[in-house]
């Protein structure tokens, strides 16, 4: 049981050696009342039946493992996409060490974001006290240029007002007039992650624009807005980037954190990198227009640059796979007049090329996916033109119009004959889904690695591999580097999908002997 | 003797505080040990036992002291009026914070410092008018209050508010031990108040433990920020109250209320005059479409 200096053992190794395996077996027998090994599998194979899933879709009162995070997580991703913003929370501490150590898993960065730390008087009182001095610390300590204000439940269940306390802690002294302080209620009973994201954007940008719209004119600075929404691939905030650019289209992308969550280790700390300044956000009423990539979760954002700026807000979709990137690029091209580069052009080509390469072994093949609403909007348009059949699609937080829409993209190709919508539903539903209909993959985040497990379970040749796409992604490295956007996103998920189903390909045939006629050097 | 433990509702303005004190103090004049727990923002439940303005609240203490672990017994609990003790829950501003979370924080400071442990017969909370929130029922949740007094008169809305407060001790009552112990009719000289009231406790399964006559030297008594027991010993109020304590002290009639429907309330408010027969042609005409 003890460990050796010269042999060190973690934990998976160390805990199969024997003396762990009786301590777990005498655990069992002795303590925990456990039921019997026979018992426990005969529960576990009802749970993966039709019956139970049944009994677990009538289910009214609990969630289990929700396709979803709360309102200040995407409040504090917002914040850390403005140059020099620090997010503050106002409300508990244990709120912060959660959105912290979330991203920190995710992105494997340091995050800075404080909280104003409310404790029970805090509650009785009411929060001012603690965003006063919350503000005045905060500011002395770490020197922002603006600091995004969200909540948590605690301080929303009590009622407490933002614009009044901050307004008054100004007043007070304890932090400059004229530091910019945009703030959202982000209650966590309502909405979700997308929902604060979108309330913290459009604090940011009535902060900024509201009392300076004298003078401001549409179109006068020849640029374009791009608002990504709650965007955890840093690769496509680049991309975006380098598309706009190859078009020689000026523009500014509105929150852009891909710096501060991809720092180098140089031996220097940078609390606050890269974003998008000041400058450009009160510039951002000039532009041309303002695109919004998430529409389904930017309904504030919306409000504002339509009825503030004025501005036509022209729609697109989420910018993922061929047509998806071909709306929005020549949404731009439209908008500005510019023509849709050689470059991309070519790149679209060589995106075809790789489409028709990999056709035959994506076709026909099912997905289940859950995730974002206009996340799945865009894979499943994807996977379609990919040939691929998105069976189960389950989105926690998408409302029905959003299905409507979705069973609209669905109804218009043949491979989305087979495709059904779960909205407000968790991922101990689709667990049902991918016992009782089984898909050839799953596509989503981390969480789905316990389906994967449960499907070995039940047995092992009936095993539904997970595709990582999604947020938050936990037990694999740097995936959040990469790009799902434009033609560029659309190869890397093509080159993610298609050797998912070679490397499946390969396990079913490597049997010695058996199925390996078909372990092909080629495929 | 066991510790008994009490809680005081009725409408807002209905006279609970004034009338929880001079019980306190005649029960205190019986020799028993008491502790009242003002459950109220306005901290006003302990003025006439102290001779206080507003004695300092556990939530204010707190707040200064830098959170409720840092206050210790001695710092909340005053002793008055023939050893009274008495504490205030306190609470924040109007407007700003949660008064609810203030009563729970305050109850769990005083249960885990064992203020109930001293040698006590009773505590009384007095509890804010209306049960807004969560909060304001902590004093009749499992293992504090068990019997429940709601100070009404013979006015409609304080016996709308006795009956809804019913309604909410119902709740309590089917899953606890809470029970409804009686109302304490406070008159306000209202034609037939002493029948009314006790209809209206019959209808709701309980009793009318005493009808507190109106006296203005209860007042006189409260400008000097007494009691009438301790400002008049000898008048003729003091013996009302006295054989309120009396009462509470022999009370062995306790229910779940059975809490009754607002048609049955407004037939028996018509029944003594205190509601005019329902004109339905009157309905949502303006004074201006009733004078054609």
């Amino acid at each position: 049981m003890s460990q050796t200096i010269d042999d060190i053992k973690a934990g998976y190794p160390l805990f199969l050696d024997q003396d762990y395996q009786d301590m777990f077996e005498g655990k069992r027998a002795n303590f925990e009342e456990a039921a019997t090994a026979d018992k426990v599998r005969e529960v576990f194979e009802w749970t993966t039946s039709a019956e139970y899933k049944d009994i677990n879709f009538s289910r009214t009162a609990v969630t289990i493992s929700p396709a979803k995070a709360c309102q200040p997580l995407g409040a504090v991703l917002c914040a850390l996409g403005f140059e020099k913003t620090l997010p503050y929370v106002h409300g508990s501490q244990g709120c912060v060490a959660y959105f912290r150590t979330y991203f920190n898993r995710h992105f494997k960065e340091p995050i800075a974001c404080v909280s104003d730390s409310m404790t029970e008087d805090a509650a009785v009182f009411g929060g001012h006290n603690n965003l006063y001095q919350g503000l005045e610390n905060a500011f002395a300590l770490y020197k922002p240029e603006v600091i995004a204000v969200s909540t948590t439940c605690m301080a929303e269940v009590i009622g407490d007002d933002l614009n009044a306390f901050i307004a008054n802690a100004k007043k007070e002294g304890h932090i400059p007039q004229d530091l910019p302080v945009p703030f959202a209620h982000t209650p966590s009973f309502v909405g979700s992650h997308v929902a604060g994201w979108d309330s913290m954007m459009e604090g940011i940008l009535r902060c900024f624009t509201a009392q300076a719209m004298e003078g401001k004119e549409v179109g006068s600075n020849g640029k374009i807005n791009v608002v990504p929404g709650f965007e955890t691939y840093l690769g496509n905030y680049r991309v975006l980037d380098r598309m706009l650019d190859e078009m020689d289209v000026p523009h500014t992308i509105l929150c852009d954190p891909s710096e501060v969550l991809d720092t180098p280790a140089d031996g220097e700390y940078r609390m606050y990198a890269g974003g998008t300044s000041q400058y450009d956000v009160k510039d951002a009423p000039n532009a041309i227009d303002t695109l919004l990539l998430q529409p389904w979760q930017l309904v504030k954002t919306k409000k504002v640059v339509k009825d503030l700026w004025n501005q036509p807000t022209t729609p697109v979709v989420y910018p993922m796979g061929l047509a998806g990137t071909d709306t929005f690029l020549m949404a731009v091209s439209a908008l500005t007049g510019k023509p849709i580069a050689d470059s991309l052009t070519k790149e679209r080509g060589r995106l075809v090329d790789m489409m028709t390469d990999s056709h035959a072994w994506l076709h026909g093949k099912t997905f289940a996916l859950w995730g974002d609403a206009d996340f799945l909007l865009g894979m499943v348009r994807f996977l379609m033109e990919l040939g691929a059949e998105p069976t189960h699609i389950l989105c926690a937080h998408a409302n029905k119009k959003w299905e409507k829409e979705l069973q609209k993209v669905l109804d218009a190709s043949p491979y989305g004959a087979n495709g059904k919508i779960y909205i407000g539903k968790d991922l101990w539903h689709m667990r049902s889904l991918v016992f009782t209909d089984r898909p050839d993959f799953m596509i989503g985040n981390s969480y789905g690695k316990f389906i994967q497990r449960d499907t070995r379970a039940l047995d092992p040749d009936l095993e539904v591999p997970l595709i990582r796409i999604g947020f938050p992604i936990f037990d694999r490295h740097h995936l959040h580097r990469s790009t799902t956007l434009g033609y560029e996103g659309a190869m890397q998920i093509l080159t993610t999908l298609v050797n998912a189903v070679l490397e499946q390909m390969d396990k079913e045939t490597g049997l010695l002997g058996k199925t390996d006629f078909n372990y092909d050097l080629v495929r | 003797m066991a510790l008994r433990q009490c809680a005081i509702y009725g409408k807002g303005g209905i006279g609970k505080s004034t009338t929880t004190q001079n019980l306190v103090s005649a029960l205190a004049e019986m020799g028993k040990k008491v502790l009242i727990i003002g459950c109220d923002p306005k901290a006003d439940s302990t003025r006439l036992i102290l001779h206080a303005k507003a004695q300092d609240t556990i939530m204010s203490l707190a707040a200064e002291a830098g959170s409720v672990e840092d206050l210790e017994l001695e710092d909340v609990l005053k002793t008055g009026y023939r050893g009274i003790k008495c504490a205030e829950s306190g609470g924040p501003e109007p407007g700003v914070g949660c008064a609810g979370r203030g009563v729970i924080t305050a109850i769990n400071f005083l249960e885990e410092e064992g203020a109930y442990e001293e040698d006590l017969d009773f505590v009384f909370y007095d509890v804010l008018g209306d049960v807004v929130c969560g909060g304001f029922a902590m004093p009749i949740r499992e293992n504090k209050a068990q019997e429940i007094y709601i100070v009404c008169s013979g006015e409609m809305m304080a016996m709308f508010a006795a009956n809804n407060i019913s309604k909410g001790i119902v709740k309590y009552a089917t899953t606890g031990s809470v029970r409804l112990a009686g109302l304490i009719c406070n008159s306000r000289n209202t034609d037939r108040e002493d029948e009314l009231i006790m209809e209206l406790a019959a209808k709701l399964g309980t009793q009318m433990i005493h009808f507190v006559p109106r006296d203005n030297i209860v007042q006189r008594a409260e400008i000097r920020r007494m009691t009438v027991i301790e400002f008049d010993p000898t008048c003729k109020q003091a013996d009302e109250y006295r054989t309120l304590a009396k009462k509470i002290y022999e009370n062995k009639k306790f229910v779940i209320p059975t809490p009754i429907e607002m048609e049955e309330l407004e037939t028996l408010l018509m029944e003594f005059g205190l509601m005019d027969v329902e004109d339905e042609s009157v309905v949502g005409k303006t004074a201006a479409e009733l004078a054609v």
